[in-house]
């Protein structure tokens, strides 16, 4: 994210200026800097998020327990720390994956046109499925494991990114440039990936960051019905699910993860907004 | 106009064709036995066999596949695998809760998301348009399980102006269907909320710039007739689209909205569905929800003549 962020600068200006004029990007990457910084020093910073502890259960949060036990007497803050690295493996795995895949899917179907007219009706039905019902019904075919969250939550982000990479490419292809390009006898691949691909990176790199947060949101989504991520796993969504018996007496349980959440989605929406601003300022003007 | 209905229904065949196949061919090409996975860790060789004869799993795929297209055709959405009760009984039992929810959180949201965005796009700049702004940037990050907990805390649990969890069919009274209604309906707009008031005070942007705007200011209209009557309309048509776009968010957020009221709709079925892996109700599910988002879209496509009249058909 950092490399991207830097690419983007305008290397004339000073980068205290940028700061003035990014703002957005500036509070977004920081607080999603610490949410990085926290998933790395989970082990040093939290205790077992798993161990059992019958005697300090569903304890309010206190000195020794900052944000509390749960009904197992596991501590909440704990779980929480551990959690964000599900959170961030999630997100930026899905976002990954669909970003690749569409990006390949997308340049394909806006170059060859007889391929688009068949790729782009699975995309419309794939589109139709709500994400969330598409995950739960390959999660409920399959053993859960993270991987298959990952994929699962991966494959309705797809259609939304070849939509997106098909368009640039269209947009593109019309062009002189390209025109000159084929006259001069370039070949298609040379075509795609030297003149085509460049004008797709700035649309994708703010998409990728949505996808991004709404995989984060749709994982948490998954976990709380029981079809995400196993429940051994200490993620924000089981953490809330496991909590829902309990909301009435201890709701710590479920405000903690559900605030991290929160903050860490609002954080990389920020940095997409930011992006999206600095990079395409077509864009911003409509949004 | 009529042609073009036509056509555009004609058009959903393939997308609802696509999926069909789609759920059809997941129970297929999951890598392992579906069967042994629906069964569960602890089920016989014997339980397996009869759920796959369930499924229909010994079959050749193709006769499956006639088999699954045909029941579809006649409105069967298959058989769950435990109660052994049609998806589509099942589905119209708890069919209203989800009906009124939806419903609900579609008018609030619209009711105040789009007042909140002209009312940003006329004062843009303003601490009002900062505050919808941020509003909304708040409503796409904020999950609908954290706004709900929050609002039963203290609505339900705190000041017990409403029912903690639960619902109340509408032939118990509306009252009290409102009731039970309304913090749901409040947690699930949030996001709809934002969404549509980030995309009307966009569209308003752009058309309150045009010059027939300042035409009308000038010739002494009043503000509020210029906003709604000239400006509104002619911004309509993006908002309608993000309205559609924003319903499979609604669907959703409507599972996991009953799930923290405890509302026993759709959701539920879902949920269960999910704990007993009985795959034919999530796959009736999908299709359902698939079909209504694309009729819905279509809606919305035609509504566009009537917000537009330089579209025609």
């Amino acid at each position: 994210m950092a490399a991207v962020i830097t690419a983007a600068v305008p290397a004339a200006s000073s980068s205290l200026d940028w700061i003035r004029r990014n703002p957005t990007i500036v509070i977004g990457s920081t607080i999603l800097g610490l949410f990085v910084a926290i998933a790395l020093i989970a082990p040093w910073i939290a205790g077992d998020p798993l161990s059992f502890d019958p005697l300090n259960r569903l304890k309010r949060p206190s000195k020794e327990f900052w944000f509390g036990t749960d009904q197992f007497g596991r501590d909440v803050f704990s779980r929480v720390v551990y959690g964000t690295r599900i959170s961030l493996i999630v997100g930026v795995s899905v976002a990954v994956i669909a970003t690749v895949t569409g990006l390949l899917v997308g340049v394909l179907c806006g170059y060859y046109r007889r391929l688009d007219d068949i790729v782009m009706r699975v995309m419309d039905g794939l589109m139709a499925i709500p994400a969330i019902l598409l995950a739960i019904a390959l999660i409920t075919l399959m053993k859960a494991s993270l991987l298959i969250v990952v994929i699962a939550i991966s494959i309705p982000e797809i259609p939304r990114v070849v939509r997106l990479v098909r368009s640039v490419v269209l947009s593109v292809r019309g062009l002189p440039y390209i025109e000159a390009a084929v006259a001069s006898g370039a070949r298609s691949r040379i075509i795609m990936t030297r003149h085509i691909l460049p004008s797709t990176v700035a649309p994708l790199v703010v998409q990728s960051t949505y996808v991004c947060a709404s995989a984060i949101l749709i994982e948490a989504g998954l976990s709380f019905l029981g079809a995400g991520t196993p429940p051994e796993i200490p993620s924000w969504g089981n953490v809330i699910s496991l909590g829902r018996a309990f909301f009435q007496i201890s709701p710590w349980i479920i405000f903690f993860p559900g605030l991290m959440l929160a903050i860490a989605v609002l954080a990389i929406n920020l940095v997409g907004d930011g992006l999206r601003d600095s990079l395409d300022p077509r864009i911003a003007r409509r949004m | 106009m009529t042609a073009y209905i036509v056509r555009r229904l004609l058009a959903t065949i393939p997308v609802m064709v696509v999926v069909a196949l789609f759920v059809f061919l997941l129970l297929h090409l999951t890598p392992g036995d579906p069967a042994a996975v629906i069964a569960g860790d602890d089920a016989s060789p014997a339980d397996i066999e009869a759920i796959r004869r369930k499924l229909g799993l010994d079959l050749a795929i193709w006769q499956q596949f006639v088999i699954y297209v045909g029941n579809l055709l006649r409105g069967d959405l298959g058989t769950s695998i435990f109660s052994n009760l049609p998806v589509l009984t099942l589905v119209k039992q708890r069919l209203e809760p989800s009906l009124v929810l939806a419903v609900s959180t579609l008018v609030l949201a619209i009711a105040l998301a789009i007042p909140m965005g002209v009312l940003a796009a006329w004062k843009a700049r303003s601490w009002i348009d900062r505050v919808v702004m941020g509003f909304s940037v708040l409503g796409f990050a904020v999950p609908v399980f954290l706004i709900g907990y929050l609002l039963i805390y203290v609505f339900a649990i705190e000041l017990r102006w409403l029912p903690v969890q639960g619902y109340r069919p509408l032939a118990q009274g509306i009252e009290q269907t409102a009731r039970s209604i309304l913090l749901p309906a409040i947690a699930l707009s949030m996001v709809y909320m934002a969404l549509i008031a980030r995309m009307t005070r966009a569209s308003m942007l752009e058309v309150l710039s045009e010059d027939y705007i300042r035409t009308a200011h000038s010739k002494g209209v009043a503000t509020i007739v210029v906003l709604l009557r000239h400006a509104l309309k002619n911004a309509a048509v993006p908002i309608v689209t993000v309205i559609g776009i924003g319903l499979t968010l609604l669907i959703s957020g409507v599972v996991i909205t009953e799930t923290v009221f405890n509302i026993p709709g759709l959701g539920r079925l879902t949920v269960d569905a999910i704990l007993k892996r009985d795959y034919p109700i999530i796959q009736g599910l999908i299709i359902l929800f698939a079909g209504a988002k694309v009729l819905v879209n279509l809606m919305i496509d035609i509504s566009y003549v009537f917000f537009d009249p330089r579209i025609r058909y």
